[in-house]
């Protein structure tokens, strides 16, 4: 489960409040574009010290937990 | 003028990445020299870097047409400088030929070097601009890609579509302060165009002569640190393609 940091990273770029990101929550309804999610998994990369190459687009933030998820095994 | 960036420069060892490469240390720039097969080459270019203008510099061996292989080096480049600030796709191969007779192998080869090759590295640097919020690409065209030219249909293709690719690129990337531009350079005086000397084309260049691999530095160089130009295709011809 990575939500809980895509939540914080979310919530620091955004300024938004870490309760309101929800795992249905699409980033465009937290005002992030396509390329930002690119620039956010790198965001997390630094925060969980993992390496992600993100190759397809996602939609929600439970999207991105699982796209993770499943390029760590 | 480039103090504290670090440049990209592929096809570095000689011709025209070697002349950017020498530029872009003369203004500051640590430069990573990635080249095919010439590793004497690459290697002295780096070392007249390091003792002319005591920035950092270091060869890569790199096929820029393999995915797998543009990761790897850029990742190595990453890790011995810290990012990429400037990339420029030079590298570059002919396989000239009458398209009737063309191998389809020479077709493939030039276009993979020279335009998936452009891809490769934009699509493994752009990670590394986006950290930075900010970059600069530079892609090295063709005046054959822009009039074309009789027994160059696949290198010519191939520098046409660098024009198609730095446009959509710079329009992709110009919201992340991410820059991308061409150089249509003519005839240049390299190991490519020795055989051209007495080409018939050589009298329809308006200034009269070739071009030297330095001229094309100089446009690179304006290029580099040219903030409010992205999608520009600079000619430097000696006004063959006007």
């Amino acid at each position: 489960m990575y939500f809980d940091a895509i939540a914080k990273v979310v919530a620091d770029r955004t300024g938004c409040d870490v309760s309101a990101v929800k795992p249905e929550s699409t980033f465009t309804e937290l005002g992030i574009d396509s390329l930002d999610t690119v620039e956010l998994l790198m965001n997390l990369e630094d925060e969980l010290n993992i390496e992600i190459e993100l190759d397809q687009p996602v939609a929600t933030v439970g999207d991105l937990d699982k796209f993770i998820q499943s390029k760590q095994g | 003028m480039l103090n504290g960036k670090v440049a990209l420069v592929t096809g570095g060892s000689r011709g025209i990445g070697a002349a950017i490469v020498k530029k872009f240390a003369a203004l500051g720039a640590d430069v990573a020299v990635v080249y095919a097969g010439n590793e004497e080459a690459a290697r002295k270019v780096c070392e007249e870097c390091i003792a002319a203008w005591g920035v950092r510099a270091r060869a890569y061996r790199c096929d820029v047409s393999s995915f797998s292989q543009t990761r790897e080096l850029v990742a190595a480049v990453k890790a011995d400088f810290g990012t990429v600030n400037i990339l420029v796709n030079n590298a570059g191969i002919t396989r000239d030929g009458l398209l009737a007779m063309m191998k389809e192998e020479a077709f493939d080869s030039v276009l993979d070097t020279n335009l998936k090759g452009a891809f490769n590295m934009i699509r493994h640097c752009t990670p590394l601009f986006l950290r930075s919020r900010g970059g600069c690409v530079i892609n090295i065209s063709s005046v054959s890609g822009l009039m074309g030219n009789a027994g160059q249909c696949n290198y010519a293709a191939s520098k046409a579509g660098l024009v198609g690719l730095t446009k959509s690129v710079a329009r992709e990337l110009a919201p992340k302060g991410i820059r991308c531009n061409a150089i249509a350079p003519g005839f240049i005086r390299t190991d490519m165009t020795e055989q051209l000397e007495n080409n018939p084309l050589m009298s329809t260049i308006p200034l009269g002569t070739m071009g030297e691999p330095e001229d094309v530095a100089e446009a690179a160089a304006y290029l580099a640190c040219a903030k409010y130009v992205t999608g520009e295709v600079l000619r430097v011809d000696g006004g063959i393609a006007m």
